[in-house]
């Protein structure tokens, strides 16, 4: 795309005022800017989360020990359901990136399908949390034995059978604030799916709503892509 | 209401349209980056599920690769489906200088856990 973008233009003639001298339009570049103040909040989650994890290493729980259960099994699948969680937001991003460009193309029609199936993957993905929170919430039947003799099982915000109080609070805490994010994400991806549905980027004549609201649910994909790494993973 | 993305003259930064044929080639490079995130999370789970987590250089090699493999997973979300690849370098830059902030961060974080600072904080 962008053309334009990529010329060479003198700095006076690209600051010299009556252009855009980021090439960009103001609600584009108020969107990445937002963006990075925003990423910025999660980095700090992630950082305080290194920190809690140093002070409590060796008894801070395995991701892979509290996270290895599917929807309607019994088994033991270590972080797989995580994995289908990361798949689904990948893919969902690529739809939105497929809707993008073919709103360069100005085909109302495949914007309309491809935003329709991001809504879709948002929605799986909303679900897919709400089952592991469930499941984080109810716990095992063992559960953990207290030294005062209480058994406790799964975890609230006062105690879990997992590890430190600080791991269930910070897992309720970055992962309910992402999915909050993917929780507004849909909305607006659906709002702006009954704007085009509606025609109204086809009277405005460019398509750079789906394109503004395609870098915030970017993000949300882009965000879980370190949760993953850093709460799960590592 | 008043235009705010002039570009030069008569042009506007949302009249980049791209051809069918333009469209074709976009599409091969989303699918590209598509399978090689995927293949980056299938290795990532295959090592997380596989190599225990013991204190030793195996897994402190593993975490390092995890950390390589995130932000190579970053660097493809944001340059190519947010498209910050191909936006003027003067956006690109305002954008990505802020994250030094992480780097400060992360600088902070490593000294404090390898103990060599410790003393540098007690008063």
């Amino acid at each position: 795309m962008a053309s334009e973008a990529t010329q060479k233009i003198d700095k006076s003639v690209l600051w010299g005022g009556g252009r855009s001298p980021f090439s960009v339009t103001y609600g584009k570049s108020m969107m990445w800017f937002f963006l990075v103040s925003d990423a910025l909040t999660f980095g700090g989650l992630l950082i305080a989360l290194g920190f809690a994890r140093y002070k409590y290493a060796g008894d801070w729980p395995i991701g892979e020990e509290v996270f290895h259960s599917l929807p309607f099994t019994n088994g033991v699948f270590p972080l797989y359901y995580v994995a289908l969680m990361t798949f689904i937001l990948i893919i969902s991003s690529v739809t939105m990136v497929m809707a993008v460009e073919a709103g360069h193309r100005n085909n109302k029609q495949q914007v309309i399908k491809w935003l329709l199936l991001t809504v879709i993957g948002g929605v799986f993905f909303l679900a897919s949390q709400a089952w592991e929170w469930s499941h984080f919430i109810h716990g095992t039947e063992a559960g953990t034995t207290l030294s005062n003799g209480y058994v406790v099982h799964g975890a609230n915000m006062l105690v879990n059978e997992y590890g430190p109080q600080q791991y269930a609070n910070f897992f309720f805490f970055i992962t309910g604030f992402h999915g909050f994010h993917v929780l507004s994400g849909v909305v607006i991806n659906f709002i702006v799916l009954i704007m085009v549905s509606k025609g109204m980027m086809e009277k405005r004549k460019h398509y750079e709503m789906v394109e503004k609201a395609g870098l915030y649910w970017h993000f949300v994909d882009l965000v879980w892509v370190f949760v993953f790494t850093f709460f799960y993973l590592v | 209401m008043e235009r705010d993305d002039l570009i030069v003259n008569d042009s506007y930064a949302t009249n980049n349209h791209h051809s069918e044929e333009e469209g074709v080639k976009i599409r091969k490079n989303i699918i590209k980056v598509t399978l090689i995130l995927t293949a980056i999370t299938i290795f990532e789970v295959f090592l997380g599920s596989t190599i225990k987590k013991e204190p030793g250089l195996v897994w402190t090699l593993v975490v390092i690769g995890f950390i390589v493999m995130t932000i190579i997973k970053a660097k493809y979300i944001v340059m190519e489906f947010m498209h910050l690849g191909q936006e003027r370098s003067n956006i690109r830059k305002t954008i990505l200088i802020p994250y030094i902030f992480f780097v400060v961060y992360m600088i902070i974080l490593i000294s404090i856990i390898e103990g060599g600072w410790q003393g540098v904080w007690q008063v």
